[in-house]
């Protein structure tokens, strides 16, 4: 039997079937095993006891999406698993696992002409005393798979380590799993993982973020719990404070958000993280902190919207709101991760960037990166420590709104002797007093706007990749940076040659780097995932993309897939 | 955090109350009682010896609202309503500063009511001083939550129809560790309470009334009608809301000096260095 | 005298006088500013000679005592919000004339005579006693010299502080 270099896989079933924790161990145990993976997980409106779905990828390399087809759909019960059917395509080389007992697999998914085998989980659950029918799955899978007993049994403790009892039955179930699938001829077997192994990390693109907010120099945090970046706050609080840092729940965003600048007009790094709505409410103390100066970063976790949309699914649809929405000229920073690790990376950068320039930063996550559970290679590590231009006491003639070379004026920090003043979201003179001359506007709408462009921002602006002497280029960002960059691999075989640009700064948009990127191209297509092409018509109002620019755009919910942008790559390639 | 050298400045003399105001002119209308308000904070600081370099007076929006300002202390001008909130983060994210949260009965109460609820439940050690004239002075006369409901106003002909906002009600029932009521009218005695609110650990809620000679010019009559250290403090709430059922709105004075203890973040404050948090990631 | 703490030496009553006079010096300048800033010269200007002549009052009183430094002031309590002599903020008005701040200004004083005539008539002893008569004196002088300035100034017209303009809108 062939080996795969990538393995897709979905256990399903009702709440209470533990189809999610199965899901999180054979991850692990890939993990352990040696293997790139990716999880991501969909469920019922239903708080408890919803039918639910982990859908994983496990691949010998770094993988940031999913693939077109899953293998295997296993499930525990089928009890309304079709609403899925949208998010899990099968083929007619995939297998469906199904306890006989709970009935035949919805027709939905049959008709891809899959392969079917049964296990009677349930039953099998039973003859192991105190053993799970999700444990039977785990090891059913784990054999399908191919995956080493001890990479399965370390991923079993791991997650059992609090409740030494429950262990032994979970293994034996997992034994019990493993030898029942010696009875299904269908197995997909995974190439051996990679010889040399660098150091991995198993996290979620939330707990990078929160990572790296720390790393970045983030020591506040007032937090409102939102979907999809609840996790982000709740990994950040006890983290914060074994860093010395304070997290505080608000009532609400906009609590959260003035909090962040009180505790950043403090002089420590502050933080807030939420999604769409959030940020929504948000916006006027982003403005606030443009005109007062203070930096702050602002994680938005993008889900789908508008209004509370749909909030545990992706979608690229805020880009609009983060670099447009604050009323005035209010020049801020906005920055995209493209992948789960790099979320750390952009956060940090995110931090530095926002302390550098004294100004807000919203770095728009999405739920997939947030949420998407993921083996990576440790992330590369970015200069750490923040660089706030502060005042030293006593400063003779001290003005807070300085007008300097490069826009950025010293801050001081309360605490410090003979530099009070007000920060103030009026306008205001150089000193900090409220001023409504025309020629103070000028001045400081001037600096504010001047400390952002004018500041080198290096390498980091975007991942340029792909076939430098292509005459073709394709201009991404986020979440779709991972299928866009397999797509274009998969098309390559059929001639497709492109440059690849991942926009990491959105805001400023670094023109200059990108048309010199762009260099020669004769066509640029954009592909992002919202319905109004927001990516694609603010590079176009801000810059000439040389030669022929089209966009490619689809709202969410679901993530493009690679073959999804291979055939619009082939398309794109002919016309 | 970038730590500032703060050791320059020589032993400082005694200061007076002038030198805890700032060169600025305030721009409020003679008469106000907001002037009070300024004097008697200057007052307060001076009777405590405060370094002005120690302290932050954080406001919202509105007339009252351009206190920081006038205060020689370092000074937050933020948005409407949200003053408590980055009060909030302010002195959680630097303990060691005192923090003054002012700002008007408009701000408050009204854009920033929910605010005010849950800064009085958390408790955080800072001091709220709400300039209260009734009326939305900055935008020109419109009523708020704490005017009279047959007050007659252009947006609101012949009055909202609405129930009055009891601050001193929801603040004793919200948690705040002290309440009082002060007139500007009367600035040494403001200043008393507000030097006591300072003091005091916890959330310390200040309801001054003040009035606007410009919108409201009926409220010249207040200081006829205020009723000096009418109010005790006790630290029993039972006492203090039985107080509050024949209260006036006119009575000054100490109602509740509570004995909470003010918000301190939770959680293990074992130090680490960020690079060690990365263990939980390992594989 | 409810909460005035009845002077025991001339020391102290002096330093009683001090403070009242410090007080009412520094609010005639703070609202000669404010008033300033509201572009009303005149009672800017009237204010702050006002502020002048107390704070010359408040000079002569620590050189007549030979004080080098401020006598400690957190001793007292007024029996009214603030000091006798003290301007109260609520008693402005932007477009208020120099009559009206005169008018203020006797008013004060005459608070200030009630107030020492008070310390007179009150259980002190005999050398407080005679200072605060010679107080009360200086202070009746002053109302005098005040309303003779008042006889020189033209009383407002009816309308006096009528405004044709709405008020301006800030924030």
């Amino acid at each position: 039997m062939q080996s795969a270099r990538s393995v897709s896989v979905v256990l399903a079933g009702s709440g209470g079937a533990g189809v999610m924790t199965a899901g999180n161990m054979l991850l692990e145990a890939a993990a352990h095993a040696g293997y790139y993976a990716l999880m991501t997980r969909s469920s019922g409106p239903q708080i408890r006891g919803g039918e639910a779905a982990a859908m994983l990828r496990i691949a010998c390399e770094p993988i940031e999406c999913m693939e077109d087809e899953f293998q295997v759909l296993a499930a525990v019960d089928w009890e309304n698993v079709q609403r899925f059917n949208a998010e899990i395509p099968l083929g007619d080389s995939s297998l469906i696992v199904g306890d006989p007992d709970q009935g035949n697999p919805p027709d939905v998914f049959l008709k891809s002409g899959a392969a079917r085998a049964s296990l009677p989980l349930k039953k099998i659950a039973k003859s192991v005393p105190e053993g799970r029918a999700n444990m039977v799955l785990l090891g059913a899978l784990a054999a399908l798979l191919g995956l080493p007993d001890d990479a399965v049994a370390r991923a079993v403790e791991r997650t059992l380590g609090k409740r030494p009892a429950a262990l032994a039955p979970s293994l034996a179930a997992v034994a019990a799993g493993r030898a029942a699938a010696a009875g299904i001829a269908v197995r997909f077997p995974l190439s051996p993982p990679p010889a040399t192994r660098a150091p991995r990390w198993l996290l979620t693109g939330n707990e990078a973020a929160g990572y790296g907010a720390i790393k970045g120099g983030v020591r506040f945090v007032a937090a409102y719990p939102i979907t999809p970046a609840t996790e982000l706050l709740e990994w950040m609080a006890p983290a914060l404070a074994q860093v010395g840092g304070t997290l505080v729940q608000a009532e609400d965003e906009l609590a959260s958000v003035n909090m962040a600048i009180g505790g950043s007009y403090g002089g420590v790094p502050s933080l807030t993280a939420t999604s769409g709505p959030g940020l929504s409410l948000m916006v006027e103390a982003l403005g606030l902190a443009v005109a007062a100066e203070i930096p702050i970063v602002v994680v938005d976790v993008m889900r789908v919207g508008p209004s509370t949309g749909i909030p545990t699914k992706s979608e690229q649809g805020d880009l609009n709101i983060a670099v447009h929405g604050l009323h005035g000229d209010a020049p801020h920073l906005v920055l995209a991760p493209n992948s789960v690790a790099d979320c750390l990376g952009t956060t940090q950068w995110a931090v530095q960037l926002a302390e550098a320039l004294q100004t807000p930063a919203i770095v728009l996550s999405d739920q997939f990166l947030g949420q998407a559970r993921s083996v990576v290679d440790r992330p590369e590590d970015f200069p750490g420590g923040c660089s706030r231009v502060t005042a030293g006491a006593g400063t003779p003639g001290y003005k807070r709104y300085a007008v300097t070379e490069s826009g950025v004026s010293p801050m001081a920090i309360p605490g410090s002797a003979g530099l009070a003043y007000t920060a103030d979201g009026l306008e205001h003179a150089e000193r900090g007093t409220p001023s409504s001359q025309a020629s103070d506007h000028f001045a400081q709408l001037d600096k504010r706007r001047r400390k952002l462009t004018a500041h080198d921002y290096g390498a980091r602006w975007a991942d340029v990749e792909g076939e430098p002497a292509a005459d073709c280029a394709i201009v991404t960002f986020g979440s779709c940076t991972g299928p866009v960059r397999e797509g274009l691999a998969l098309a390559a075989p059929d001639g497709v040659k492109a440059r690849l640009i991942s926009l990491r700064l959105l805001a400023p948009l670094p023109a200059l780097q990108l048309l010199a990127a762009l260099e020669g191209v004769q066509r640029v297509l954009v592909i992002e995932q919202n319905q109004s092409a927001q990516l694609y018509k603010y590079l176009r109002a801000e810059c000439d993309l040389p030669g022929r620019a089209t966009s490619l755009h689809r709202p969410g919910a679901l993530q493009f897939s690679p073959g999804e942008i291979r055939r619009h790559l082939l398309e794109w390639s002919r016309a | 955090m970038n730590e500032v050298a703060c050791n320059a400045a020589p032993a400082p003399a005694m200061r007076g109350p002038n030198d805890y105001k700032s060169d600025v002119k305030p721009v409020w209308c003679p008469g106000c009682g907001d002037f009070g308000v300024v004097n008697a904070l200057a007052k307060a600081m001076a009777k405590m010896a405060l370094e002005p370099k120690d302290v932050a007076v954080v406001s919202g929006i509105g007339c009252s609202s351009r206190i920081p300002a006038y205060m020689a202390s370092y000074g937050f001008h933020g948005v409407h309503g949200r003053a408590l909130a980055a009060g909030t983060g302010l002195k959680v994210a630097r303990p060691d500063l005192t923090v003054i949260v002012t700002g008007g009965d408009g701000d408050g109460y009204s854009i920033g009511g929910n605010h005010f609820l849950h800064a009085c439940r958390r408790n955080v050690d800072m001091t709220y001083i709400v300039m209260d004239n009734r009326v939305y002075g900055m935008t020109k006369g419109q009523p708020s939550p704490t005017t009279e409901p047959d007050w007659d106003s252009k947006l609101s002909p012949d009055g909202t129809g609405l129930r009055e906002f009891q601050p001193l009600v929801i603040a004793l029932t919200s948690g705040a560790n002290f309440i009082a009521r002060g007139f500007t009218g009367d600035p040494n005695g403001l200043a008393e309470i507000i030097e006591q609110a300072v003091r005091h650990p916890g959330f310390s809620f200040v309801e001054v009334l003040s009035p606007c000679v410009t919108f409201r010019p009926e409220q010249k009559e207040w200081k006829k009608i205020v009723k000096a250290d009418a109010l005790k403090p006790t630290a029993d709430m039972t006492r203090a809301a039985r107080r509050l059922l024949r209260d006036t709105g006119f009575e000054l004075g100490v109602l509740y000096a509570g004995e909470r203890p003010p918000y301190a973040p939770r959680g293990p404050r074992a130090l680490r260095t960020p690079s060690e948090l990365e263990a939980r990631f390992a594989l | 005298m409810k909460k005035t703490k009845l002077p025991r030496t001339v020391e102290e009553f002096m330093a009683y006088a001090w403070a009242m006079e410090v007080e009412a010096s520094d609010r005639y300048a703070e609202l000669a500013d404010l008033m300033g800033t509201h572009h009303n010269r005149e009672v800017a200007d009237l204010f702050a000679k006002l502020a002048r002549i107390e704070g010359k009052h408040r000079d002569q009183i620590a050189a007549q005592m030979g004080w080098t430094k401020a006598p400690d002031a957190a001793v007292f309590r007024w029996e009214t919000p603030e000091g006798p002599e003290t301007t109260d903020y609520g008693d402005l008005h932007y477009l208020m004339q120099p009559w009206h701040a005169l008018k203020l200004a006797e008013h004060n004083e005459r608070r200030a005579v009630e107030f020492f005539e008070r310390f007179a008539a009150a259980r002190v002893p005999a050398d407080v006693r005679a200072a605060a008569l010679e107080m009360a004196g200086e202070e009746r002088e002053h109302v005098r010299l005040i309303g003779e300035w008042l006889a020189k100034v033209p009383p407002p017209e009816p309308g006096w502080d009528e405004d044709m303009d709405p008020p301006a809108v800030a924030d």
